[in-house]
């Protein structure tokens, strides 16, 4: 068997993501080309993502974006073997662009299509620079839209959801702190900065469903983010200044710790030795860090995907894709629905 | 010439496969259409497939690609556009956009002033105006319909589900031509195809903003 081209296309959220991988006859997957465009300046002056400024932005990109990716990779269209789009979740209309565009290819090369969860894919794009998973591992998916353990017992096999936020996205948390403290959108980037120089033990901010009684596994980021609003109002009031570092700082602790420690205990609980932390906040440097030194003490293998892979792209739709197309998964109908509510455990959609 | 025509600017889903020549008017060679306003994603791709298989031919064997630009409800919208476009690249074809009321117009052929109204959901309509030879003169526009009737210059009859819909408000003899037919997207665009002339961008007609505030201060959780 000769090497198969794999296409993946993301729309979900702001980025418009067109990916090539190849996947070798042994299985093993090089990327050929990740090309993204993002409208997230569009939507900063909102202070989060417009549905509709993004789907309008996801058509204007779809034909350049790809256009792009194939000269990356240096191919033809007619070289690829399969098409892998993101079906679900995510933003209805966002979702609706890429799935249509990826149908309208597939129809075109006359080529399989693969309508895919783009959760799983977040987990396959760590694949992409660290190789193959383990039979089984963890996933702590965090972004802007999402906050998750999965039990990952195979790409194209089996996902499992063992936890998850059960109010906002560790992502949403920070977009909404940032805004408090007059930073830009979205918060992560300038939060992470902006904490480096401050104290993450100023002030002891709470650690959401940690009570022995909680749920082990799920999280909450909406009481953190009450918490700090009252502490930044209460300083206010006083006439006080604000330290924003130590805030900033203290706030990334208190994200960092609860996300990290039920991991730990979760990879602990299921015997499981490799934790993946994927999704935009595994960019950040304290959740990277804190995480380095508590899996190194638990004797856990983590593994992080480079911030480029960690945002969403359609580099990660395609890795899943060619997990699928390696495991002779059937294809997807041209009549499949997107799904903004897919759960995690719903791999591909047929 | 082998043309595919698409439209979801309305709840039609409309995919149809036209012969083109110079010397005789456009002829439908096969057509998939399904009114359902949520299923434009799904329906699209293999509604133009199965009208070419009906006609015997496949996607390679394409001309050229014409896709209504609109306007109409977004999401639906840009279904068509993005398929269009995806098609066109990965065929290497040309794809011309036609405003889909001059399709409607086309498709009433009254030979009279025309209003074309289509429904643009929030109790609106998008709205052109069509002079007797069929060339548009006003529009598209989106307004209330009553807000229309204000400012429409004098026609004989009005055609398009807006003009079915608001027919008390418009007070205007209905044509029977409520969607884009293939056979007028296609003729709409007929002199651009046969000429080969280099298409417009595929642009979509919105004509509204996204609905989107920007955030002024931020909200207090404790009392001041």
């Amino acid at each position: 068997m000769t090497d198969r081209l794999i296409l993946g296309i993301e729309s979900s959220c702001d980025e418009t993501g067109v990916g090539i991988v190849r996947l070798g006859p042994d299985g093993s997957m090089e990327l050929l080309a990740d090309e993204v465009a993002s409208s997230v300046e569009e939507h900063a002056r909102f202070g989060g993502v417009v549905p509709e400024v993004a789907s309008r932005a996801h058509l204007e990109a779809m034909v350049p974006t790809m256009r792009r990716a194939v000269e990356q990779a240096g191919i033809t269209l007619r070289d690829v073997h399969s098409i892998a789009v993101t079906a679900g979740p995510g933003l209805a209309g966002a979702l609706l662009v890429g799935v249509s565009a990826a149908k309208a290819y597939a129809a075109a090369l006359d080529k399989p299509l693969y309508g895919v969860n783009h959760l799983a894919g977040h987990v396959a794009a760590d694949t992409l620079q660290h190789g193959p998973l383990p039979k089984r591992c963890l996933a702590l998916l965090v972004s802007g839209g999402h906050s998750q353990l999965l039990l990952v017992e195979g790409l194209a096999e089996r996902i499992t959801e063992i936890g998850s936020t059960v109010d906002d996205a560790a992502g949403e948390a920070y977009d909404k702190v940032a805004r408090l403290l007059d930073l830009p959108y979205p918060g992560g980037p300038p939060i992470d900065k902006l904490a480096k120089q401050g104290n993450g033990c100023a002030i002891a901010f709470p650690r959401g469903l940690t009570g022995p009684r909680d749920s082990k596994y799920d999280f909450s980021f909406s009481g953190l983010k009450t918490s700090v609003a009252r502490w930044v109002e209460k300083q206010e009031r006083a006439g006080e200044e604000i330290p924003l570092a130590d805030v900033a700082a203290s706030f990334q602790e208190a994200v960092a710790d609860v996300l990290t420690a039920k991991a730990i205990r979760a990879c602990k609980d299921l015997a499981i030795d490799t934790l993946v932390i994927s999704g935009g906040v595994a960019a950040n440097s304290r959740l990277s860090g804190l995480a380095a030194e508590r899996c190194a003490e638990a004797g856990i293998e983590l593994r992080v995907p480079r911030p480029r892979l960690c945002t969403d792209n359609g580099a990660m739709i395609a890795a899943l894709g060619a997990h699928l197309v390696a495991a002779n998964a059937k294809p997807s109908s041209l009549d499949l629905s997107t799904t903004p509510g897919l759960p995690v455990g719903t791999i591909q959609i047929l | 010439m082998l043309v595919l025509a698409l439209d979801t600017a309305t709840p039609a889903v409309t995919a149809g496969v036209v012969e083109l020549t110079p010397d005789s008017p456009p002829r439908l060679l096969a057509q998939r259409v399904t009114v359902n306003s949520k299923a434009h994603g799904e329906l699209l791709t293999p509604h133009a497939q199965e009208a070419l298989a009906e006609a015997g031919h496949t996607l390679a064997d394409l001309d050229a690609i014409v896709c209504g630009s609109g306007p109409g409800p977004f999401t639906g919208l840009r279904v068509g556009l993005v398929t269009a476009a995806a098609l066109g690249q990965a065929l290497n074809r040309p794809v011309y956009p036609v405003p889909t009321p001059d399709a409607i117009a086309l498709d009433a052929a009254t030979g009279k002033p025309l209003l074309v109204a289509t429904d643009a959901r929030r109790k609106e309509v998008y709205w052109a105006v069509y002079d007797a030879a069929g060339r548009r003169t006003d529009g598209p526009h989106v307004d209330r319909p009553a807000d229309l009737v204000a400012k429409l210059p004098a026609v004989a009859d009005a055609a398009g589900e807006g003009a079915e819909i608001y027919a008390d408000v418009l007070n205007l003899p209905v044509v029977q031509a409520r969607y884009p037919s293939p056979v007028s997207l296609v003729a709409a665009a007929a002199d651009e195809l046969l000429a080969g002339a280099r298409p417009a961008a595929l642009t979509p007609l919105y004509l509204r903003r996204p609905d989107a505030v920007e955030p002024v201060g931020r909200k207090r959780v404790t009392k001041a």
